[in-house]
């Protein structure tokens, strides 16, 4: 059943990952983007990381994608054309990347050794995916990381709204 | 399922926002390939954590989803204001930081 779900799930997310490199409008993009963020989460269920998973689904797929599909609205429909690559040469770029990344990587993979790699024991019955027993992780061991954690997204505030305000007109400029 | 298979998949993923970042023309676009790159790390972060039976991998998923969600917001907000200032999405109209 595992096998099913990783199959099912995996192609779908590989589908819409291509879909949002594929699509020549960004709105269709984003909508492709969402449903692989959801194959995504999906897998994360089966790994069992359903805390993970919810996240997910709430955060990216629900608050960042919504911003993402917010500003697409709010810009697309006034920009002049699709934006086409008329260029050939960052295409062999692209090409050259993605088979250097995947000649890079695929040796590591292959190197992969199950018997090398044992699960360790640990954590306890609970799983490793319960809530509580993330929480105690993260309010413990990473409590330092986790404030700054919240230092950052207070910068971001303040700089979103620094560079968003509408700057006021110098009238000489006028 | 093998943690490999899901190392497999996560490369994939990420070969594919990677190429998707180099080819598009559209900022937001740069910027969706840009999280698709994200989360094809987030799958393998998840997948060691699962195979390890340790819960380490799931909090960085956690922080690499904060700092995701902090850089497409501060990412959006620079497009908008490239398209007040340039009317256009196009990134190689961007190529001066100051006029």
């Amino acid at each position: 059943m595992e096998t099913v779900f990783f199959f099912f799930f995996g192609a779908l997310a590989l589908a819409s990952a291509i879909s949002v490199v594929a699509q020549r409008r960004v709105f269709y993009s984003a909508l492709s983007l969402i449903i692989c963020l959801f194959a995504v989460g999906a897998l994360y269920l089966v790994l069992e990381a359903p805390f993970i998973a919810a996240i997910q689904v709430i955060v990216y797929a629900g608050a960042i994608m919504v911003l993402f599909l917010f500003v697409i609205m709010l810009l697309d429909p006034f920009s002049k054309t699709v934006l086409r690559d008329k260029r050939k040469s960052l295409t062999y770029l692209a090409a050259i990347l993605g088979l250097g990344i995947l000649v890079l990587l695929v040796p590591i993979l292959q190197a992969y050794d199950p018997a090398k790699t044992p699960r360790s024991e640990g954590i306890g019955d609970a799983g490793t995916g319960s809530v509580r027993h993330l929480g105690e992780v993260l309010f413990d061991q990473y409590l330092i990381p986790f404030e700054v954690t919240s230092v950052l997204i207070l910068i971001a505030i303040i700089g979103v709204v620094v560079l968003a305000k509408r700057p006021k007109r110098h009238p000489e400029k006028n | 399922m093998e943690l490999i298979h899901y190392l497999i998949l996560s490369m994939l993923l990420f070969v594919v926002g990677a190429v998707g970042f180099i080819v598009k023309k559209n900022v937001i676009s740069v910027f969706l390939c840009l999280e698709l790159m994200l989360n094809a790390v987030n799958l393998s972060f998840v997948a060691f954590a699962s195979h390890l039976n340790q819960v380490h991998g799931q909090i960085f998923v956690f922080f690499v989803m904060v700092v995701a969600a902090a850089e497409a917001a501060v990412g959006l907000a620079i497009t908008m204001v490239l398209f007040r200032n340039r009317n256009t999405l196009n990134v190689d109209d961007a190529d001066t930081m100051k006029w």
